[in-house]
């Protein structure tokens, strides 16, 4: 196997006399999808945003493609291409999809030595990048609003990929979506992770990991129990591991194995 | 159909047709259409919409400015307190105005994205302090609250006919020779067209008007503007500069502040300290009626020039039918409600929540 694009050793992060992350090792490959699971209060997040470079570490190194990286706020991993999509604050539901397709990264084109706001090419490249990601949008004008929560993510997946991401980390990007978007969305996953871009899916629903993970990291109280690859691990095994093995056995036997 | 009417200006495009197809079948015979009369109420309209340019891409940006009557009071007075009692240069007494109103403006926004407060409440401070310092100058400076004056010192000066002149004369003079529009018919300037020009103020909200409307339809930082009012944490997390886009709104709103008071005390040749009460909530409900958002993130200038249009020509409207003024207010009242609600419901519509 090729080196990992971004590896993380052994990271610890303190905030105060609180220890979000004790020490958590993971390593990410070009490529793969890479489930990061978790129940809340786990650490994931403070993971997450260590990796995109919100938080420093207090201790331990990040390697990204071979070199130590030092991140002095996200828009230089953004830069580097480290992206993150959050599950809510993605999208602007007031704007067009093409307006928010390029928020931040706005297209110009000079007229009379004045840098206007180049709509055309906004709108070309939305609708492309859209139809790739198998949505039709009406036009590029339609109103984010108006789509669906999945389609939202999608939306915000393809930019973030558009924008030249490496690593893209989804941020619990199914939890608040119905079966049919779910879907969708571990659709969308898919592709990108076939577009050979290391995808680090945050999630605590087990089912939806292993419907496209490659990988499984447990995050539980700071630290990790390691990661699995697929196929060497059952569903009832990670969610063992995501609660600690505290008495999840004896609820899953009264919930009939549903969780 | 549906989607093609789905956008910020309807309810200010509706107000127009409405308000003038009103005032055409009740008071065409008053004069109010003559030049004198549209005139009239073109000089209201340009009042109103210099300011709702400003307080419209500042509501869009997600923040309120309650203190733009204020600054239009403290710029006039600054203006008569350089200009006629230091007795400097009148350009230099206006540069220096607009210096120190832009960055009172820059102050109110750098507070707000510093502190995180709402902007109504910083505002509503800078309303007081604003307005106490501009009752408080003259009165211990010149012991009056009117100081006049500011038209002999500006006789001659470059720069005031810029915002306090009037062009087009020799178009006018031609209009009026060729009986298109009414001229004096006796006294010292009989001949002459009783409209001689288009004052300044007109121009610049023209050009201001247009200057906000391409800034935020077909700019990079007009995208700015929407995202940061439209959610300010995931325009952040996109690399918008929303602190930056908020302060430079501030500062924008109290620019236009400025240019308001400047050709007023030009008009008038006196600065008093009541000058601009409630101008900032005139705005905000040109603002409101041209279909902006309250919440930030949506709306639109040339929305915004329509609702101020509404709102010049219905109060000088209401002149010439011989409606009692005071009705004014309450017509104010019943439209803005009516705007809000249309707003609400387009908002509705966009966002697909029920």
């Amino acid at each position: 196997m090729a080196d990992p694009i971004i590896q993380m050793k052994d990271i610890e992060k303190h905030f105060g006399s609180v220890i979000a992350l004790a020490g958590v090792s993971v390593d990410v490959f070009a490529g793969e999808c890479h489930c990061l699971l978790g129940d809340n209060g786990a650490g994931k997040s403070t993971f997450i945003k260590t990796m995109s470079g919100v938080h420093k570490p207090t201790h331990g190194e990040i390697i990204f493609e071979g070199r130590p990286l030092d991140f002095a706020d996200p828009r230089d991993a953004i830069a580097a291409g480290i992206a993150t999509v959050h599950q809510h604050l993605a999208m602007i539901p007031l704007m067009s999809v093409s307006r928010n397709f390029f928020m931040g990264n706005e297209p110009l084109k000079k007229v009379a030595g004045i840098s206007f706001f180049d709509h055309d090419y906004a709108n070309r490249v939305t609708m492309e990048e859209m139809r790739k990601m198998g949505i039709n949008l009406r036009g590029p004008d339609q109103a984010v609003g108006t789509l669906s929560g999945g389609e939202r993510q999608t939306v915000a997946i393809a930019r973030a990929v558009h924008f030249g991401a490496k690593v893209l980390i989804l941020d619990e990007p199914t939890s608040a979506l119905g079966v049919r978007q779910t879907s969708n969305v571990l659709a969308t996953i898919d592709k990108v992770r076939k577009q050979g871009i290391a995808v680090v899916f945050i999630t605590h629903n087990v089912r939806h990991a292993m419907a496209v993970g490659d990988r499984f990291t447990v995050l539980n109280r700071g630290k990790t129990l390691g990661t699995a690859e697929r196929g060497d691990i059952t569903p009832e095994e990670l969610q063992d591991m995501m609660a600690g093995g505290q008495e999840m056995a004896t609820l899953e036997g009264s919930l009939g194995g549903t969780v | 159909m549906r989607q093609a009417l789905i956008r910020p200006e309807l309810g200010g495009i509706v107000g127009t047709v409405a308000v003038f197809t009103l005032f055409a079948l009740f008071a065409f015979d008053s004069g109010m259409f003559n030049s004198q009369g549209v005139m009239n109420w073109t000089i209201v309209s340009a009042q109103f919409m210099i300011i709702a340019v400003g307080a419209c891409l500042l509501m869009i940006s997600g923040e309120f400015d309650l203190s733009v009557g204020s600054m239009i009071g403290f710029a006039g007075m600054m203006i008569a307190v350089f200009g006629v009692v230091l007795a400097w240069p009148m350009w230099i007494a206006i540069i220096i105005t607009f210096v120190i109103c832009c960055a009172l403006g820059a102050l109110n926004g750098f507070i707000v994205v510093r502190t995180g407060l709402p902007s109504f409440i910083v505002t509503l401070a800078f309303l007081f302090i604003l307005r106490g310092f501009t009752i408080y100058i003259p009165q211990t400076i010149e012991r009056k609250t009117i100081i006049g004056g500011i038209r002999d010192a500006a006789e001659g000066d470059w720069l005031a006919p810029v915002f306090g002149g009037k062009i087009g004369q020799p178009l006018f003079q031609w209009l009026g020779d060729a009986g298109i529009i009414g001229v004096f018919e006796r006294g010292s300037r009989a001949g002459q067209p009783v409209v001689d020009g288009i004052p300044m103020l007109i121009i610049w909200a023209l050009v201001l008007i247009v200057f906000g409307h391409i800034l935020l339809t077909r700019t990079r930082f007009g995208n700015w503007i929407f995202a940061s009012g439209g959610d300010a944490e995931a325009a952040r997390n996109s690399g918008v500069p929303v602190n930056k886009v908020k302060i430079l709104m501030f500062t924008f709103t109290a620019f236009c502040a400025t240019v308001f008071a400047v050709c007023q005390v030009m008009e008038f040749g006196s600065a008093g300290a009541d000058r601009g009460l409630l101008k900032e909530f005139e705005a905000i409900i040109a603002v409101v009626i041209g279909g902006a958002l309250l919440t930030g993130g949506y709306g639109s200038v040339i929305g915004a020039a329509l609702g101020a249009l509404i709102f010049g020509v219905v109060q000088q409207g209401l002149f010439f039918a011989g409606v009692e003024s005071s009705l004014f207010r309450v017509f104010l009242g019943v439209i803005l409600l009516f705007a809000v609600i249309l707003n609400t419901y387009i908002r509705r519509i966009i966002t697909g929540e029920r």
